[in-house]
């Protein structure tokens, strides 16, 4: 029989081993899963996996996909490291988008240089004041940050379909739920030609190298660490909890509102109820997956954009619904939690617990 | 005005029925010391099932509902076994199971996008829904909604009455203890982890084949989260969970009702109260640190390796 027992120091080898293993099982449940459908399991696959980086559009639009959920992982992944759970990425990004698209609306008959700027800085104070929210319920209510978050996310969404249903629906859009296309000052602009790659990707960039200085050399990140490896230690050192909650939550809400805006000021062009296909929630992933570490968020969140990209190539050419790539992304984080495990502990085969022997001499032992 | 009244409060009930049904699943497991957060993937399961089953075989609401709670229990099998057999993270792992769940009722669901399904005929019970006003709002009901009372009624018992409820509780007080003592820790979570999901895909199924009787995609809007939240604000007893509950029914069909009642709130915002009300409730209850550490399960979301 076999025994699951820590280890003496966490593994390393299987912390960077354990996002592969958990591919790697996905994609034995998913050719399976193609099996029982009737497809083809090596055919499927490939257009799922291969065919978005066959073609330079392609991994155009892959870099697109990964963009935003690269920019969200980070700002999550500050706060995974102390341990808090925000899962409201999903409604920070939609506010950021509904704040910062707001500025396009409200100056849509201007022109400037000026105007895009605004937009992003609205975008990160729209992100950054839903996640406050939670932020504030918890240190000031102790009103735990996973429901509170998640509840934020709904709210989010009916405060974006109110807006593309009412003030701030096109009058000329023939009644459909969205607002005005955004004008050319308010559109990022495209860098690579023929492609719709834009300028969001110098943002996540910029993000990247901020998140490597701020975890490699600031004491705030150093502490959210400390909170979230060892709370009592922090605690002891004096570093404020508090202040951790509102440094993570409004740091992560954040990057997602500059990701949202992105979006809509990006590809979308608008703002209309369908400006994310699960971003937020893809990115909770992305973090995880990538190890919490600026490296692998950027590989996670590539991949994260295959799955995305493969679903709708999958949908064109197998007409499978794109509901398939949730699927594949729920099984990823489940193998990943599974064989997360072995980094901290590890099988051992054992004999069966031997039963207390029965002394043949002394008569009081049972 | 009193029609309005006696609808709105019928609504409430049949409304607070799905919440019921996960909720009292939810504290279950709970209360053993598993938090599954995966209420609302095994809820969108559970209806495509049972809508699934009840559109193609043509079947009755009753083996819709049957069906839909084998597949909460296999969507919880497989929370359990990451969680209780490979001790992964159980927090992490709910989130999983919920997009997970999204995802493959997103996928059956798609065939059955415009099916429609006949619903349930609500029950006339004799004498008792002739009494003026609560008459028609308690005694016609459909047969669901009472199905929802005796599951309660059930869990009640249960829990306070019965050697296997007190077992259930220890468990999740101490599982240190009651694995001392000789009992099987991890089979007791299983059992409650998949009694949480077969409650779960009732609710589910009751969504799908009788509230509303159709299947749009992310139908269960989120009631699955709400239904954890209100564990927390019954501070895991099941009569505050009614409660809750039903408070919680009544939120959400206000949004149907605003306009006769004169309030002129904006659709979509209305909708949004549910949510909102969550997040009250839920800052309400964490207020109160004493009642939640009395009540609150000590080993709930740790993992136990016997």
């Amino acid at each position: 029989m076999y025994l699951l027992e820590p280890r003496e120091k966490p593994s390393r080898v299987m912390k960077w081993l354990s996002p592969v293993i958990a591919l790697s099982a996905m994609l034995v449940v998913s050719s399976l899963l193609f099996l029982m459908l009737g497809l083809d399991p090596a055919r499927a696959l490939y257009i799922f996996f291969v065919e978005p980086l066959t073609s330079l559009y392609n991994l155009s639009e892959l870099t697109i996909k990964a963009s935003p959920l690269i920019l969200i992982a980070l700002g999550l992944a500050i706060g995974f490291r102390a341990k808090l759970f925000n899962i409201g990425a999903e409604g920070q990004l939609t506010i950021g988008a509904i704040f910062g698209g707001g500025i396009a609306i409200l100056f849509h008959d201007h022109t400037g240089w000026w105007i895009l700027p605004l937009m992003v800085v609205m975008g990160a104070i729209g992100g950054a004041f839903w996640g406050l929210i939670p932020a504030f319920l918890k240190t000031h209510f102790n009103a735990e940050e996973t429901l509170t978050t998640l509840m934020m996310n709904y709210v989010a969404l009916f405060v974006l379909l109110y807006l593309v249903n009412g003030p701030w629906r096109d009058p000329d859009g023939m009644n459909f739920p969205q607002s005005v296309m955004f004008n050319e000052s308010a559109t990022l602009p495209f860098v690579i030609e023929g492609t719709r790659v834009n300028a969001s990707i110098f943002i996540t960039f910029l993000a990247l190298v901020i998140f490597w200085i701020f975890i490699k050399k600031s004491m705030s990140a150093y502490k959210l660490e400390v909170s979230g490896q060892a709370p009592m230690a922090a605690k002891y050192a004096g570093f404020s909890s508090k202040k951790a909650v509102w440094l993570s939550l409004g740091l992560s809400g954040f990057m997602a509102g500059i990701a949202g805006l992105c979006e809509v000021a990006g590809p979308i062009g608008q703002l209309n109820p369908n400006i994310s296909p699960g971003y937020g929630y893809a990115a909770i992933i992305v973090a995880y997956l990538g190890r919490l570490n600026p490296i692998g968020i950027v590989l996670s969140g590539f991949l994260m954009a295959l799955l995305y990209l493969g679903g709708e190539m999958a949908q064109m050419e197998l007409q499978l619904s794109v509901a398939i790539t949730g699927i594949f992304q729920g099984l990823l984080l489940f193998f990943l939690l599974a064989s997360d495990v072995l980094i901290e502990k590890r099988y051992r085969f054992a004999k069966k617990k031997l039963k207390p022997r029965m002394s043949e001499t002394d008569p009081t032992v049972a | 005005m009193s029609i309005e009244v006696t609808a709105i409060l019928a609504g409430t009930i049949a409304a607070a029925t799905p919440l019921v049904f996960a909720g009292l699943g939810e504290l279950v497991a709970e209360r053993t010391g598993v938090i599954n957060l995966g209420v609302e993937g095994m809820m969108l399961v559970g209806a495509i099932a049972g809508f699934a089953f009840a559109a193609q075989y043509e079947a009755s609401v009753a083996s819709a509902l049957l069906v839909g709670a084998l597949a909460g229990m296999l969507m919880s099998l497989i929370f359990a076994f990451f969680t209780l057999s490979l001790s992964t993270n159980q927090s992490a792992c709910g989130l999983a199971l919920t997009i997970f769940g999204i995802g493959i009722s997103a996928f059956i669901g798609q065939n059955y996008v415009s099916t429609a399904l006949p619903g349930l005929q609500n029950l006339n019970i004799p004498v008792l829904s002739d009494i003026p006003l609560i008459g028609p709002i308690l005694f016609q009901q459909n047969y669901v909604v009472y199905l929802s009372i005796l599951a309660f009624i059930f869990v009640w018992w249960v829990l306070a009455k019965t050697h296997l409820g007190l077992l259930l509780k220890a468990v999740g007080e101490a599982p240190e203890s009651a694995h001392a003592m000789g009992y099987n820790v991890l089979g007791i979570r299983y059992c409650a982890v998949l009694f949480g999901g077969a409650m779960a895909g009732i609710g589910g199924a009751f969504l799908s084949t009788v509230y509303t009787p159709m299947w749009i995609e992310n139908m269960v809007a989120g009631r699955g989260w709400i239904a954890i939240a209100l564990v927390v604000f019954a501070a895991w007893k099941p009569a505050r969970l009614m409660l809750g509950a039903y408070l919680f029914g009544g939120v959400t069909i206000l949004q149907f009702h605003a306009q006769t009642l004169g309030l002129s709130i904006p659709n979509e915002l209305l909708s949004a109260l549910p949510y909102v009300a969550t997040i009250v409730v839920l800052v309400v209850i964490s207020r109160d640190k004493k009642l939640l550490k009395l009540n609150f399960p000590a080993s709930l979301g740790k993992t136990f390796t016997p």
